[in-house]
């Protein structure tokens, strides 16, 4: 069966940004993406997920590397200042190649 | 008097969290036990309007809206002055205490009722009320004491005005707050009786587990105020006790019932943490949330619930009497 080459962009971030987010990764040509619920803890503290400005959410974004960079520098320009915010890209192959 | 249960239970809580005990409530029992008191509260106080005429209401409502907006420009120079904080920390306190905190006012109507005293209809509607302007006004804050910093207050904002007027507005709290009170109103207390066993029964019982949920997250808090020092500390003990004073005196003047008094004090003492904290972090991502929850939650909160409030409700009876 043939494979395509993508990217998985990850974004580990606060809940409040979810919103944003969405918005960006479909801004920046994402055709999909999933958010799941996450708690954790980085320098800062911990994030423990029990209330709500506790919250934080893991996006998950199958894309090109062109998408997935332009979708990253965004992050770190824009929220990476002053969110937590841990984000990475990984190396995914897909079986439909018009899908992400 | 003996201690009110549901207050021991923030008790427990916080005990359990010091301890380090394992016990954490999910999520989403949270999420439905907040859902929950907002719709009751809502509820309640619609059932009881739509008996009571609403025209002579709006002096009162005004009067929280003005109340609401002008706690934080009184808070504010103080966060900047004596305690110290920059802009955007001092802007964002000050939004969570111009805001209100929908359980201390559930904790304050139970405080009434242990007290003998009926708490009027229109009082739920004043939270709702009061939710939304001492946040705009601390955006508005912010924006400005950033600017003046030399900061970047739009660049830095990943959204404009709209979406945070949305935030606020149609955020959870005032959308089943006043959602609830529509319903009450619209539906009147004979259709409501159905109801009247989840929502006004058991409404005891669900603000205990939620206060247990809040000792366990303010107990949390403690290592963020031990980090923000002894003037945040001081601020989040002595606020509350001067608004509630200011809130009590503009109940008087606009003369209110004792238990409007006792409830605009508390409300006015009273800092938010469901919708300030969410809309700060939205719209001032400069600040420090742990500072502004840290004193909302660990300090002030309990306060309120443990001195403040029957101290509004004894003053409120030997004023009002």
């Amino acid at each position: 069966m043939d494979t395509h080459e993508r990217r998985l962009l990850t974004i580990i971030t606060e809940a409040a940004l979810e919103r944003a987010l969405v918005a960006d990764a479909r801004r920046f040509g994402a055709h999909g993406y999933t958010v799941l619920d996450v708690r954790g803890g980085g320098m800062h503290g911990d994030r423990e997920g029990a209330w709500e400005a506790d919250r934080s959410i893991e996006m998950q974004v199958v894309c090109t590397t062109e998408v997935a960079e332009r979708i990253a520098a965004h992050v770190l320009a824009q929220y990476a200042p002053n969110y937590a915010v841990s984000l990475y890209l990984s190396d995914v192959r897909v079986f439909r190649a018009q899908k992400y | 008097m003996s201690l009110d249960p549901v207050i021991l239970f923030f008790a427990l809580g916080a005990l359990a969290r010091l301890a380090k005990s394992d016990l954490r409530l999910p999520e989403a029992l949270y999420e439905t036990l907040s859902i929950y008191l907002l719709i009751a509260i809502g509820l309640k106080g619609g059932a009881q309007l739509a008996v009571q005429p609403l025209s002579t209401l709006w002096p009162v409502a005004l009067a929280a809206i003005a109340l609401s907006a002008a706690v934080p420009l009184l808070l504010y120079p103080v966060l900047r002055g004596p305690v110290r904080l920059g802009a955007a920390d001092a802007a964002s306190i000050a939004a969570h205490y111009g805001s209100v905190s929908v359980v201390t006012f559930a904790v304050a109507q139970g405080a009434l009722s242990r007290a003998g005293i009926e708490p009027d209809a229109y009082l739920a509607m004043l939270v709702a009320l009061m939710e939304a302007p001492g946040i705009v006004v601390g955006v508005l804050l912010a924006r400005r004491g950033l600017a003046r910093e030399g900061g970047t207050p739009t660049g830095a904002t990943p959204r404009g005005w709209g979406a945070l007027l949305h935030e606020v507005l149609f955020g959870k709290a005032v959308v089943l707050l006043l959602g609830g009170i529509a319903i009450g109103w619209a539906a009147g207390p004979q259709a409501l009786a159905p109801l009247d066993p989840l929502f006004v029964g058991l409404f005891k019982g669900v603000l205990a587990l939620f206060l247990l949920e809040l000792g366990l997250v303010a107990g949390g808090r403690l290592q963020d105020l031990k980090r923000a020092g002894p003037r945040l500390l001081a601020f989040g003990l002595l606020a509350p006790p001067v608004l509630a004073v200011l809130g009590g005196a503009l109940g008087l003047a606009l003369g209110l019932s004792v238990a409007g008094v006792a409830t605009l004090a508390t409300l006015a003492a009273s800092a938010s943490y469901i919708a300030a904290p969410t809309a700060m972090r939205i719209a001032v991502p400069q600040a420090n949330p742990s500072l502004s929850i840290g004193v909302a939650l660990g300090v002030t909160f309990p306060f309120n619930v443990l001195v403040g409030i029957p101290i509004y409700v004894a003053a409120a009876r030997a004023l009002g009497g």
